[in-house]
């Protein structure tokens, strides 16, 4: 039996990890799914990747560093164009601090 | 000049046309306008389309070239934006409901750099949700279908970039391509589509996917059309870190020089099993012309190419789940009304605003880059990524370019892969290992199967080379131009 057959993907745990709700139907569903592509990363196991170096990007850049300048930023009523509620000035969302 | 010959037009014709007077921009914008009204309801290529404004820039563009003040050879050509390009101003929704009403407060320096150089745009184009899918079926607003055949897929997730110059609506568009995305598209549909070498367009405004593979690239009828657009978009960006600072030549000019014998390469692993046999026969066909304009065709290995799939699916779905944490309800997406806490209003906007495919890939995304999986996925796959990338450095000591097919089949039918995530994953099989490795590779359209869907030819260069590979396909395409046949739909 292999790693993954052995423990399937959490799912209300991982989509918790994502901060993604899911309905029951389609938890079913992903159970499912996930856990095909899960046995297909399995070849993955089979590579020997001893002492070969990770790649994060193709072609790396290192110490990319901009003009310290000041420049124009974006007004307010720009920044706050998109928001879903706002007031102020400010974004408005729920309460975060417990009473 | 009608407009049904308008609309056959490569834009590089349309510039000459334009230069010599014999056509205004106005009139060219509005040859095209009429098709996407008479035929868009059909294949749904567009999103959103800004009429008035997409007229005024047209006449903006005929003034500045009465004035003799033309800015490049692409003013007053209309270009289309595949809806992840922010223009200030207009939608972005990444065919997502979580964007529906999202208004860019800013440009993309793509769309800043074809704004200089007085390209008409208008139009947004429809996409898999957030550039995830290779069918534009994961849309939230509607699949594009394709010109070719209403039920068959136009491909994805660019299938709104494909489709659009396929149906003869926009002469030019721009799409992103992350592991396939305009390629496989432009395969399926019978255009040109080219991902430039990681680096070699700025991402800056680009609504980011997997930020180490995206690349943005252009959509059109011929190779040497691709190469006009190219030119104007690519170069350095202080915006975007990751942008490689190298001069850009005019590949226009470089294109129709005198093309050196090169050697071809044909990696056998990708002409093993699953090949449809009408891509092959069309693919040894092409490979076959390369042959007698004198260049040499060698077999050549890429051993990890079953690796590239598996490798492509951890990373870009950890670097997805990442990315897309930014669409958390309280800034700038639609927010739900049933949130009563904070985390609450991500998890609850995020139910509702995602559509199936997005969810999946941000979940497994978090899974491989979860405490205790991270080592057997995510820094396995990394470090896979390496030898794929050495596989290619190996090959490329020896070859100017490897020739495979795009998609190892033509367009398919809707719903036949959609509950199939493995083998909707597998349509991108050609095309995924090229943006791991980060290198510039273009598909070329090269005939039709006895259904008539387009085959797509896919050509691969050396990094940062982009002149020798459009060289290579130009050679090709210009004695074809199989991107230039119209499917019945778009002829009147």
């Amino acid at each position: 039996m292999s790693e993954s057959e052995a423990n399937p993907m959490d799912i209300d745990y991982v989509s918790n990890l994502a901060r993604i709700e899911l309905s029951e139907s389609e938890k079913e569903k992903f159970r499912g799914q996930l856990g095909d592509v899960l046995k297909y990363f399995e070849k993955l196991k089979e590579v020997d990747v001893d002492g070969v170096d990770p790649t994060a990007h193709a072609f790396p850049r290192f110490n990319v560093w901009d003009q310290d300048q000041v420049k124009e930023p974006f007004a307010v009523d720009q920044a706050l164009q998109n928001a879903p509620q706002s007031r102020n000035d400010q974004i408005l969302v729920p309460k975060v601090v417990e009473e | 000049m009608s407009s049904a010959i308008l609309l056959e037009k490569t834009a590089v014709e349309l510039s000459d046309l334009l230069g010599k007077r014999e056509i205004t921009s106005e009139e060219i914008t509005k040859a095209f306008l009429k098709q996407i009204n008479r035929i868009d309801d059909q294949v749904h290529a567009f999103l959103h389309l800004d009429e008035q404004d997409f007229l005024t820039q047209a006449k903006d563009s005929d003034k500045r070239r009465a004035q003799g003040k033309s800015l490049s050879r692409l003013d007053g050509i209309p270009v289309a934006l595949k809806d992840v390009i922010s223009v200030k101003g207009q939608p972005l929704t990444a065919a997502s409901k979580i964007l529906e009403n999202y208004i860019s407060p800013y440009d993309a320096t793509v769309t800043r750099k074809l704004k200089e150089a007085g390209a008409v745009i208008g139009g947004r184009l429809n996409l898999d949700e957030f550039a995830m899918g290779s069918s534009t079926e994961n849309s939230a607003y509607g699949p594009t279908r394709n010109p070719w055949n209403l039920n068959c897929v136009p491909g994805g997730s660019s299938g709104g970039s494909s489709a659009a110059v396929a149906a003869r609506e926009v002469p030019l568009t721009l799409g992103s391509d992350t592991g396939g995305s305009i390629r496989q598209p432009a395969s399926l549909c019978g255009v040109v589509g080219m991902k430039p070498t990681y680096g070699m367009v700025s991402r800056y405004g680009l609504a980011a996917f997997a930020s180490s593979l995206d690349q943005i690239g252009p959509f059109s009828k011929t190779v040497e059309d691709a190469a006009l657009l190219l030119e104007i978009i690519s170069g350095h960006d202080p915006l975007d870190s990751t942008s490689f600072p190298t001069e850009i030549p005019s590949y226009t000019q470089k294109i129709n020089e005198t093309i050196e014998p090169c050697t071809l390469g044909l990696p056998k692993e990708f002409f093993g099993e699953g090949m449809d046999n009408e891509v092959r026969n069309s693919i040894e066909k092409a490979v076959e012309f390369y042959r007698t304009l004198g260049h040499r065709i060698v077999e050549v290995s890429l051993p990890t190419t079953d690796l590239a799939v598996p490798v492509y699916y951890v990373i870009a779905t950890a670097e997805a789940s990442s990315n897309l944490a930014r669409y958390d309800g309280i800034r700038y997406t639609s927010r739900s009304n049933r949130a009563k806490n904070a985390v609450d209003v991500y998890a609850k906007s995020r139910g509702e605003g995602f559509g199936e495919e997005v969810k999946r890939r941000c979940i497994l995304g978090a899974y491989g880059l979860s405490s205790g999986y991270y080592d057997a996925y995510y820094l396995k796959a990394q470090k896979t990524r390496t030898l794929i990338r050495e596989d290619f450095n190996r090959v490329f000591k020896e070859v100017d370019a490897i020739i495979t097919p795009t998609s190892p089949t033509p367009a398919f039918e809707f719903g036949s892969k959609s509950d199939d995530p493995i083998s909707m994953y597998l349509s991108d099989i050609y095309t995924i290992s090229t943006n791991l490795a980060g290198l510039p590779a273009i598909s070329v359209p090269c005939g039709f199967t006895e259904a008539n869907l387009p085959i797509g030819l896919q050509l691969i260069g050396r990094a940062f080379n982009e002149s020798s590979l459009l060289k290579i396909a130009h050679a090709y395409d210009r004695e074809h131009k199989f991107g230039c046949f119209s499917p019945p739909l778009a002829k009147e």
